[in-house]
This record gives structure tokens, sequence and C-alpha cells, in this order.
């Protein structure tokens, strides 16, 4: 439409555009919000982080506060059991989820990119568990999971389980039941972003492959593979770290429960620093929490060569 | 499927005899035409544990208390008439929409003007500003909550919705906006320049060129705000002390965390917090699909 018009207008006289100026001065005003609000609101609450955790800080024991230089890491480090068990916890958490939902999420997106009857309802309804919360997700997998009324104990009706504990207060069960629950909301995540890649794979080269006589694993190995590898890069980077730091989920799922089996390093930073008031010592957590998270990511991106190595 | 064969094979000049000898593909399914079954039988399998969950909420928030039936049947609604009044859900449910529909519109207007001047401008912070952009994945939202509770408490902000708001917002910002600038560099920089020809200024030329054909992008992005602040629970659990300010994350959380838990209730809650959710994702999924593959990964 728009084209259309500016061709069938006669082309104006050449004017003076305002443009000397204005640019200058113009992406400064636009970013500047964003900005801004990114400035006050995650820079400064970053530094302030550093900040405390170098101090001891809690107000709850105001006589000791004061400047504690590295105490706070080499106490983390060397002298909290927990900090170790909880990071262990969150490495194995992240892995195993990620890489269950990479998978499972490819091999939907690939389903959902055929042609058949009925596929709009179908990814819609294989979609919609990606909109649910992290709360909701908890509410709707406490219920499958209740020991009364749940569906465990009509599998352990069937000869699966058993009946009596909630497999969510078991700790041999537990992990895998949380890794299910998250596993039903995160798998369509992927799938999403990895079919919205799928769409763009020209379906000439998957023709001509065919004419060489190339079979449907070697299309994917040779041609959806290597074009996906971006997407899967990113998202999977993306969903690992939202994945280490997301703390609805098991917050409200098992509150790091039980005995402390389920807790991340982000539930242990956030129970240090809301229930038990040690602001210094979480913010020393949290920065090694940063560093890390900062460290995997470059590690990941080198080790991925992500976008092909170019620029 | 025979006539779509015959179409992909109809281009070619076919020679006056089609030889019968000539090396025929012995697989001729083309990469989208799978068997059947492969599709199917996956497909069914997913699709039960996508809605076996789907249906257990739906179960006990139906049925009558105390019944154990499979089928909720004598349907009832009283859980939901209980979590509404009683529990306050309908309060909950105006602050929800409140902070998710504000959230939205502050999100994609500043995302918007931010990602405009990514996309369509050089300028000297840029390369850094890139960079900080992505910086800030990484920065745990969640591990900021005392000093974004301080910075609340300084601006006399806790206990009111506007916090949680703008801590939404914040996050929501940085992907939204490399989302937004990849949307409008898909966008040739032609149109724009002919609509200044034309007598338009910058504002007019993006308005009447540039924003209708950023409209699936802008749902997508506009959509993913809502859903997460509507789905986000710390921020508004830490922020805001009063009950009657609360978000129905923190609802579900109180009732999932009673002494004793009611199942029906919590059920019934769970779904009042579920259908904005759902019927937003209902609107948008095919554009966020296609917005996706627009700007998404490739930037």
């Amino acid at each position: 439409m728009a084209q259309a018009a500016a061709v069938a207008k006669p082309p104006a006289p050449p004017r003076r555009r305002r443009a000397s100026t204005a640019p200058h001065r113009l992406p400064y005003l636009l970013i500047a919000p964003a900005a801004l609000l990114m400035l006050g609101f995650i820079a400064y609450p970053v530094i302030s982080v550093f900040y405390y955790s170098l101090q001891d800080y809690n107000p709850t024991k105001p006589w000791r506060n004061g400047f504690a230089g590295f105490d706070n890491f080499v106490h983390a480090f060397t002298e909290d059991p927990q900090f170790w068990d909880t990071l262990t916890f969150s490495a194995q958490w992240v892995v195993v989820e990620v890489g269950l939902q990479l998978l499972f999420g490819l091999a939907l997106a690939l389903i959902v990119n055929q042609t058949f009857v009925g596929r709009a309802l179908g990814r819609a309804l294989v979609f919609s568990p990606w909109a649910v919360s992290g709360v909701l997700t908890s509410v709707i997998w406490v219920l499958l999971y209740n020991s009364q009324t749940g569906i465990t104990r009509y599998l352990a009706d069937m000869g699966i389980g058993s009946y009596g504990t909630s497999w969510l207060s078991d700790p041999s069960t537990v992990f895998p039941a949380a890794i299910v629950a998250d596993l039903w909301r995160g798998v369509p995540f992927f799938a999403i972003l990895i079919l919205a890649d799928l769409q763009s794979v020209s379906k000439d080269l998957y023709e001509a492959a065919e004419v060489d006589g190339a079979s449907r694993i070697k299309q994917f190995w040779h041609i959806t593979l290597p074009h996906l590898k971006d997407a899967i890069v990113l998202s999977t980077l993306l969903r690992a770290v939202w994945e280490f730091n997301n703390v609805d989920l098991l917050y409200t799922l098992t509150n790091g429960g039980p005995a402390g089996e389920t807790t991340t390093l982000p539930l242990y930073i956030a129970n240090t620093s809301v229930d038990a008031h040690n602001f210094g010592y979480a913010s020393a957590l949290t920065t090694v929490a940063f560093l890390i998270l900062l460290v995997c990511s470059m590690v990941y991106l080198r080790l991925s060569k992500f976008g092909g190595g170019g620029k | 499927m025979i006539t779509e064969e015959a179409t992909r094979v109809a281009p070619v000049p076919a020679p006056p005899h089609p030889a019968p000898d000539r090396p025929r593909r012995r697989r001729s399914r083309a990469w989208d035409e799978a068997p059947r079954w492969q599709i199917y039988v996956p497909l069914s399998v997913y699709l039960l544990f996508t809605l076996v969950p789907f249906y257990w909420i739906l179960l006990f928030a139906l049925r009558r208390p105390g019944s154990t039936s499979l089928v909720p049947w004598p349907v009832t609604f009283e859980h939901f008439e209980k979590v509404w009044n009683e529990r306050e859900f309908g309060v909950y449910f105006q602050n929800s929409v409140l902070t998710g529909v504000a959230t939205l519109l502050l999100t994609t207007l500043v995302a918007l003007a931010g990602g405009y001047a990514l996309a369509r401008f050089e300028f000297r912070i840029k390369r850094g500003f890139m960079i900080a952009l992505l910086c800030t994945q990484f920065v745990p939202g969640a591990l900021l909550l005392v000093p974004l509770f301080q910075i609340f408490a300084e601006l006399r902000m806790i206990n009111s919705l506007a916090s949680v708001i703008i801590a939404e917002t914040v996050f929501q910002l940085p992907l939204s906006m490399i989302l937004i600038s990849g949307f409008i560099r898909n966008v040739p920089y032609s149109l724009e320049e002919a609509a200044w020809v034309d007598g338009c200024n910058r504002f007019t030329g993006f308005r009447i060129v540039v924003l209708p054909l950023l409209r699936p992008g802008l749902i997508a992005v506009g959509s993913f705000a809502f859903v997460h602040a509507w789905n986000h629970f710390l921020f508004a659990l830490m922020f805001l002390s009063d009950q009657s300010k609360q978000t129905i994350p923190v609802g579900l959380n109180t009732l999932m965390s009673a002494d004793s838990v009611d199942l029906g209730a919590l059920a019934a809650g769970g779904i009042i917090a579920a259908v904005p959710v759902v019927i937003v994702f209902a609107f948008i999924q095919k554009w966020l699909i296609t917005g996706f593959s627009a700007g998404a990964v490739k930037g």
C-alpha cells in the first residue's frame, strides 16, 4: 500500500531534509528510556551486589556489619557444604533438564513441521503448556503427584510405583518427578523456537538431496541440523541460563525439599537473603553464580562456534 | 498425494518418451511427507503427556469436594466461587491484569524506540549497548531481589504495583529490544526513504510505513511481556506485602502452602490463572512462529 502510494505520486521537489542535527541526537534519545531503566534497575543492583559481597551485611546483626574482604567467598568455598550441594544440584538440574528439553523439543518440532490433518490444532495443543507459568505447573503437578487422589495412586493400582508418600516428598523420586513436571512446560519452548527456524529451510535443498538419493536421515544430518544450529545453540543457552536462574517452579513445587534435595543455588541464595537476612553472604553467592553463568556461557559460545565463526 | 507428486515432477521438461529404464527415485517422499504413523503415533503419545495434566486440574476444579470419580460429573462451580470470593482471587485477578497490561505497553513502547535506534542508526555507543543487552541475559533477576527491594524502598514504591511493573518491564526489555530491532531491520529502509521523499518526517514515516509491517512482531513481543508479567511470581511476592495488592501466582502459592491444602480450590485458582494466558496464546500462536522466524534467531 504505502509503497504503491509512494510510487504513484510524482517525485517531490528536492527538499533539504532536516537531517543535519537530528540524527545525531535522535538515536540517543530513542535508547534513553531503555538505557535509564536498565542502568537504574539492572546495572545499579548488580554493582550493589558486588559491593555487598565484600561486606558483612545483616540487618539483624548490625554490630557485625562492615568491610569483610573476601571472607564471604572463602566461607562459601571452604566452609559451607551446602553451597557445594546446591551448586552440584543446579548443574545436574540444568544439564538433565535442558538436554531432555532439547531432545524432545527437536523431535516435536520435526513432527509438527510435517503436513498432516489437524496440524493447526495439534500444534496449539502440544504447545499450550509453554504458556503456563512455573507456579501453575507446580499446582498441576502437585495435584497429579498427590498420594491420596493424584494420578500416582492410579498408577500404583497398575503396579507402577507405590501408595503412601507423594513422589515429591520421597528423596528417591523427587528429582525425576520435578524433571518431568518441568519438561512438560519446557519442551514446547524448544519446539516453538526450532519450528520457527525449520520453516525457513528451503524446500529446494531437500528436493536436490532427494534427487541425489540421500535418505531422510542423511537429509536430517546434512541439511536440517546444520541449518538449525544457530537456533539450537542460542535457545539452549537462553534456556540453560533461565533454568538455572528460575526459582518459581522449584520454590513452589518442592520448596527445595525434601531435606534440601532439590535446592538450587538461586533458591539457596533466596533463602539466605530473604529468610536468614544474611545479605552479605547472599551477595557473595550471587556474584559466584553470576560469574559461573558468564564463564559457562562464554565457553559454550566459543565451543559451539556460534554464528559460524563469521561476524 | 498423487497430484502433489505430479506437480513436483512436471516442471522438468520431460523427454518425449518417459523412458522406463530411467533411474527412478526409489523413495519419492519429500521431507515433509513422512509416513503417517511416524507422525500420529509419537504425536498422540506426546498429546497424552500434554493433556492429562490439564484434564487433571479440570477434574479437581469441577467435581464435587470429596468425590474421587475420574469424570467431573455432575459439574460444580463451587470451587471457583469460593476461590474468587473468599480467597480474593477477584482482587488478585485485577492486579494481575493491571500488571500484565502495563508491562506489555511499557515494554513494547520503550523497546520499540530503542529497537528502532539500533536498527536504523550507527552511533558511538551502539556496540557497547548491544553487548550490555546481551549481558543482561546472564543477570539473574531473582538474585537481584535484595538490591531491587532496597531501591523500591528508597523510591517509596514498596507495596505498589508500580514496583512490580517496572521490575517486570526491565527484565523483559533487553530481549524485546533485540527482537524488535531484528524485525525493523527486515523492513527495507528504502520504504522509509520513499515516505520521506513524499514529505513525511521520520516519525510519521515510521508510523505509516514501518509500524503496520511490524504488527506480527510487536504482537509476539507484547504478548511475551504480558505472559511473563502474568506468570512471574517472585517480584510480586517480595515487593507487595499487602494482601490486597497481590497477584494471582502469589495467591496460588498461598493456597499451595496452606496447612491443609484445599485441592479443589487450588485447581480452580489454577484455572483462573491460566485462562487469560491461554486466550492470549490462542490468538498469537500463528504470529509467534512467524515472528520468531523473522527476527528472533537471525537477529
